[in-house]
């Protein structure tokens, strides 16, 4: 009986998912073996061809190029942001409850709006980065029309909007740490610095671990932006891969090849699923 | 004396990167209250004014795209509830032939969320003649790998002895779920509810593909059209548009902060 009413149960939602992540996910594969139908010719078996144009696309290895940038750019910076927040609002500060809402906050709003307000920060002359930049002598720059510029401009958005997200962890993981620690380095007279570098950090590992492998899922579902910012531009400069597979889909209308863009994303998202597993089963071992 | 000096300038240091963290949305509201020209240019006692807001309000459609917000967001979580209820039950209390590789392939979702594929998802609906609906929007969400995996866990925790008490009554195994299961994972329904809410009150891509009229539209993908450069709305226009779209989820995080920081931090633990 059992068995009847646990699949009963189950039912609705498996075939949901089932049309809506596994199909689709299969029938991705299968469509990047296939030509693109048009009305004239219809789509066709090619086998790898697909595969040996998307190796042969320098947009492919520049967006590919552009995400590996986005990622080691933005992740380090803002676990080591996130890390400080962490440690600043686990401490007896004034106003503690508003600093960490202030860090918070970025979390809670829609990238659409975040990208909205930033974009006039980016505007030359008149943005707050030129007139920060102004106030040491900088040049005006069009942060987002420069090729070697707007990556980074775009990342630092992106840092601004995710430290505040990976705080909380380091928040909760802080607070879970044995207070009798604390005690004893200040009996042993450990200087704050000592303390951090050689007890707390290495305490917080399974969190940087943790938050590390969640952050770099992020950084290849992280596109929303690029929609008011840049459009990818310029010359694809600041495109991801999402964003990419977007293009291909919507504005080439090349579906055969944005699958296969897609299968791209999915072999990188399954290999961090697996290191991620990985990583939960260690922890289990530490205990 | 040395820790007194460091302690005020550790706390001028935290003050410094709050205040950093949020100029942007303070500058959007200096922008959003005062008059275009003044966008630029600081002056504590520069007029005050709201007819940004009723720009904003006539140049989008954004009382439709409230609408279509509130119904998605609506639609999506009540879907979530009663799905990701009785899967979690499914996968809690019956040891059901192939649970643990069911339970696996849902898990996959996890990884693979729905706007990763964007492509074959749009031929599916417009094979389902879902495109352009607030059907379409929500549906390849409403059976949440996250949601069932939550409740899944929280399930797990009830005592079997309130179970079988409730069936010596003479609860039916719907009958247990609803009166012994639901009522205790109060919290963890709070926290998954405000995850989804904020999720998809700010979900943009796939909104974006699916729908193609401002009768579907949802806020984001307004937000966007009104927001893009080559609209030629001015920035004061454009940022009380944007704080408008935000409004609602922003007042609910300052009332309920310590609930939202939470809720998000079960999210991300999973």
């Amino acid at each position: 009986m059992k068995h009847v009413y646990g699949w009963l149960l189950l039912t609705p939602a498996a075939i949901l998912l089932i049309g809506f992540t596994h199909y689709p996910a299969i029938a991705t594969l299968v469509d990047s073996f296939f030509s693109t139908g048009t009305a004239v010719r219809p789509s066709r078996f090619v086998g790898l061809e697909n595969y040996a144009a998307l190796l042969d696309d320098p947009i492919f290895w520049q967006v590919f190029r552009n995400n590996a940038w986005f990622a080691l750019g933005t992740i380090p910076t803002a676990i080591v942001i996130a890390m400080v927040m962490a440690l600043w609002v686990n401490e007896k500060l004034p106003a503690r409850a508003l600093v960490r809402m202030a860090y918070f906050t970025p979390t809670v709003l829609p990238m659409i709006a975040v990208a909205n307000l930033w974009l006039f920060f980016y505007t030359p002359q008149i943005g707050m980065f030129d007139q920060v930049g102004a106030l040491f002598g900088a040049p005006s720059r069009n942060w987002l029309g420069d090729p070697n510029l707007v990556l980074p401009a775009t990342m630092v958005m992106v840092v601004w909007k995710e430290a505040g997200f990976f705080m909380i962890f380091y928040l909760a993981a802080l607070q879970n740490l044995p207070p009798e620690l604390q005690e004893a380095a200040k009996i042993e007279g450990a200087s704050r610095w000592y303390f951090f570098r050689r007890v707390t950090f290495p305490l917080l590992m399974p969190t940087t671990l943790f938050v590390l492998v969640n952050a770099t899922i992020n950084s290849f579902k992280l596109v929303d932006h690029l929609f008011i910012l840049t459009k990818g531009g310029p010359d694809n400069a600041s495109s991801l891969l999402l964003y990419y597979v977007y293009q291909v889909a919507f504005s080439f209308f090349d579906t055969a090849y944005a699958a296969t863009l897609t299968v791209v994303l999915l072999v990188l998202l399954a290999l961090l699923a697996v290191v991620q597993f990985l990583l939960i089963e260690k922890r289990v071992h530490y205990r | 004396m040395r820790l007194r000096t460091g302690f005020v300038l550790e706390t001028g240091a935290a003050w410094l990167l709050a205040l950093l963290w949020l100029s942007p949305l303070l500058y959007a509201f200096w922008a959003a209250f005062h008059p275009p020209e003044l966008a630029t240019h600081f002056d504590l006692f520069a007029p005050l004014t709201l007819s940004n807001f009723a720009k904003a309000w006539t140049y989008a459609p954004f009382p439709r795209h409230f609408l279509n917000t509130i119904m998605l967001v609506t639609m999506i979580l009540s879907a979530q509830l009663v799905l990701c209820t009785l899967a979690g039950y499914a996968f809690a209390r019956f040891e059901f032939f192939g649970s643990n590789v069911a339970f696996g392939l849902v898990l996959v979702q996890l990884m693979v969320m729905p706007e990763v594929l964007i492509v074959e998802n749009y031929r599916i609906m417009a094979r389902l003649g879902l495109v352009d609906t607030i059907l379409g929007i929500g549906l390849p969400y409403m059976a949440s790998a996250f949601g069932i995996f939550l409740l899944r866990q929280t399930f797990k925790t009830v005592p079997r002895e309130l179970e079988e008490a409730a069936r010596v009554e003479g609860c039916g195994f719907l009958g247990v779920l609803w009166r012994v299961y639901v009522p205790l994972a109060r919290p963890t329904y709070l926290a998954y509810g405000l995850v989804s809410v904020s999720y998809h009150w700010n979900n943009f891509l796939w909104p974006l593909v699916v729908t193609n009229s401002v009768e579907t539209r949802p806020l984001t993908v307004g937000l966007a059209i009104f927001g893009a450069p080559e609209s030629g709305v001015d920035w004061a226009v454009i940022s009380a548009g944007t704080i408008m779209a935000v409004a609602p989820l922003l007042v609910a995080f300052l009332l309920f902060q310590r609930q939202f920081m939470q809720s998000f931090m079960q999210a991300g633990i999973k």
